[in-house]
């Protein structure tokens, strides 16, 4: 990102705003943004480091003499365990914690990897053209013809359940809408003078795409990759729900909301309220970023 | 027009075709499909049998040969928990989904689009702001939290509606919305930009100026141009929704394509796994086929282009 594009000499700024310090620019430049959601995602990345300071509990060893205790404040809660515990007697607020570095985790891996993937595809894609771009274009339609959440389930089936199994799903699932679109930003960057004048002059292919045409789609791509962070962590919640995501008895969210179905009839709220709340901040975090970000990395976008 | 849908109809099939290699090298590529099949622990010479019975002791072409014979005639092998031809499975089930999705379906147009029409009618009210906040919400819950939360709020709680299995209408209103919610959130954002664009055309600012209603302006000319992306967007949301519906039938123990997706997985029952993500496909690859076609039909540049 260019962080001196905003105040420039020629747009009639006093002398006095020219020589603002470099907090006060970045500022000016981050005043439309969204507080809140950037104070959850930093909040996330905050439980997500420190865990282990944080939880008051192991989150995957429990007590069975503590099963199914409420929160603090409902009857027969107690101070111990604030967010209650569950079916084998494990905090629930313990679990919570670390079950953010988890989606952390993942969803950030499984982004870079789609973005990496597609981001690769759809240069080659666009810059080289032909059979090359038939090829990609083909596939990258097959891979859209797949259901999303069926093929996941399918390739979970097949690698067993992890961490790693999971990054390498998500990230094999969602990396087509980056090729796509990326293509498509290559096929008019390509007949810009900037380009042509790169081969006349002789550069490699490789340095061209390198050097002239990743830096100009990156922004692109970065948008993409916060829309997609919310859209994974889902992802990621529903592959652990039906059982095929992250192995038990680690604590991710969506597999606790699995264990906690269980107590849903007898009114064991806690168990699926919980998670699915901490799920849900964060999307809505990384949704309402992504959409400002969108916005602000687009001045055509801006204006409307 | 003649060879663009020649064309559009090869890339479908170039895609069918390269959908079931997908599929059939992903079982073998990622080990023994026998030892998927086969309980852990299997004796060898039982594995050995199974092998032989599947045909996986010949070369992969002839495999893949066999594979692709089979599925042409509607034989998508036989499911190992219920004894039966899968697909006659996924053909029994079928039906659940797609009354699942088409309430869905409704219920997402007919909150949606009225709602994004009105919101970019009233653009920036108080009115507005609802309706992107509904959007956002949306777009950011997992379905299956939706469903759980409906389970207990309406079925424990208020004792309203029953929390699973199917039958009456009552059992298909807690489902259908955790599904639909998130597609009446797309259909509203849609139908939203769409309006407000189809609002700053030259067409609208000339009906205005012939001095048309505003009511007139709005139901006549901007309402059916509006329209176009956000029906085009819903018919391939129809197709997503069967798909996305696993999540959403599993928590309400709903008997549809989904419900047995997830039993498949609990069952290690490959071959039914196997069939629901291939017509999941197939659905994906036909209406998108069809969605290209009509496109043709309406945009006469994509006609000629």
């Amino acid at each position: 990102m260019d962080s001196s594009s905003v105040i420039t000499p020629s747009s009639g700024l006093t002398s006095q705003a020219l020589v603002l310090p470099w907090w006060k620019k970045a500022a000016l430049q981050l005043r439309s943004a969204p507080l809140i959601p950037l104070a959850i995602l930093a909040m996330l990345v905050f439980t997500a480091v420190f865990a282990d300071l944080l939880a008051p509990h192991d989150p995957t060893v429990g007590n069975l003499r503590y099963r199914y205790q409420p929160p603090v404040w409902q009857a027969g809660g107690s101070a111990e365990f604030l967010l209650g515990t569950d079916h084998m007697g494990r905090d629930v607020l313990s679990r919570i914690i670390y079950g953010s570095r988890i989606s952390l985790l993942v969803a950030t891996a499984a982004v870079v990897v789609a973005g990496i993937i597609g981001t690769a595809l759809g240069i080659l894609s666009g810059f080289y053209g032909g059979w090359v771009d038939q090829v990609v274009m083909r596939i990258t339609d097959t891979w859209m013809a797949l259901p999303t959440v069926s093929f996941a389930i399918l390739l979970a089936v097949v690698l067993r359940p992890s961490e790693w199994n999971i990054i390498v799903i998500l990230g094999a699932v969602f990396w087509t809408r980056y090729a796509r679109v990326i293509r498509g930003e290559v096929l008019s960057l390509k007949e810009r003078d900037y380009v042509r004048l790169a081969i006349v002059a002789g550069c490699s292919r490789i340095s061209i795409m390198w050097s002239h045409i990743l830096p100009n789609i990156a922004n692109s791509a970065i948008v993409m990759a916060t829309l997609q962070f919310g859209v994974v962590i889902i992802a990621e919640a529903t592959l652990s729900f039906l059982g095929v995501g992250v192995a038990p008895p680690k604590p991710a969210w969506g597999l606790m909301l699995f264990d906690g179905k269980a107590g849903l009839m007898t009114g064991f709220w806690w168990l699926s309220v919980w998670p699915g709340l901490c799920i849900m901040l964060v999307v809505l975090a990384a949704n309402l970023i992504g959409d400002w970000f969108r916005v602000w990395s687009d001045p055509q976008l801006r204006q409307l | 027009m003649q060879r663009y849908i020649l064309r559009r109809l090869l890339y479908a099939l170039i895609t069918l075709v390269l959908l079931s290699i997908l599929i059939f090298c992903l079982v073998r590529i990622t080990g023994d499909p026998v030892l998927l099949m086969a309980e852990p622990g299997a004796k060898e010479a039982d594995l050995e049998a199974l092998r032989r019975e599947f045909g996986l002791d010949q070369s992969w072409v002839v495999q893949y040969g066999v594979f692709i014979t089979n599925m042409l005639q509607g034989d998508f092998g036989t499911s190992l928990y219920y004894r039966v031809p899968a697909f006659e499975l996924y053909l029994q089930r079928l039906p659940a989904s797609l009354l699942l999705a088409a309430v869905a379906m409704a219920i997402s147009l007919l909150l949606g689009i009225p709602v994004g029409l009105l919101s970019a009618v009233r653009v920036n009210t108080w009115f507005d702001n609802f309706g992107k906040i509904f959007a956002i919400l949306g777009l950011s819950l997992p379905s299956f939290w939706v469903g759980l939360m409906l389970i207990l709020v309406v079925s424990v709680y208020l004792d309203w509606l029953p929390s699973s299995g199917s039958g009456d209408f009552q059992h298909i209103i807690m489902p259908a919305f955790s599904l639909g919610w998130v597609f009446t959130a797309s259909h509203m954002r849609l139908a939203r930009s769409a309006m407000l664009e189809v609002l700053g055309s030259e067409y609208i600012k000339l009906a205005r100026i012939k001095g048309l209603s505003e009511r007139l302006v709005i139901a006549k000319h901007a309402f059916k141009n509006a329209l176009i992306p956000v029906l085009t967007l819903a018919g391939i949301s129809l197709v997503q929704m069967v798909n996305v519906a696993v999540v959403v039938e599993s928590v309400f123990a709903w008997p549809g394509v989904g419900r047995l997706l997830y039993e498949g997985i609990a069952f290690r029952d490959f071959p039914v796994v196997q069939t629901t993500v291939l017509m999941g496909g197939v659905m994906i690859v036909g209406v998108n086929l069809l969605v290209d076609i009509l496109y043709a039909y309406i945009d006469p540049r994509i006609r000629y282009g």
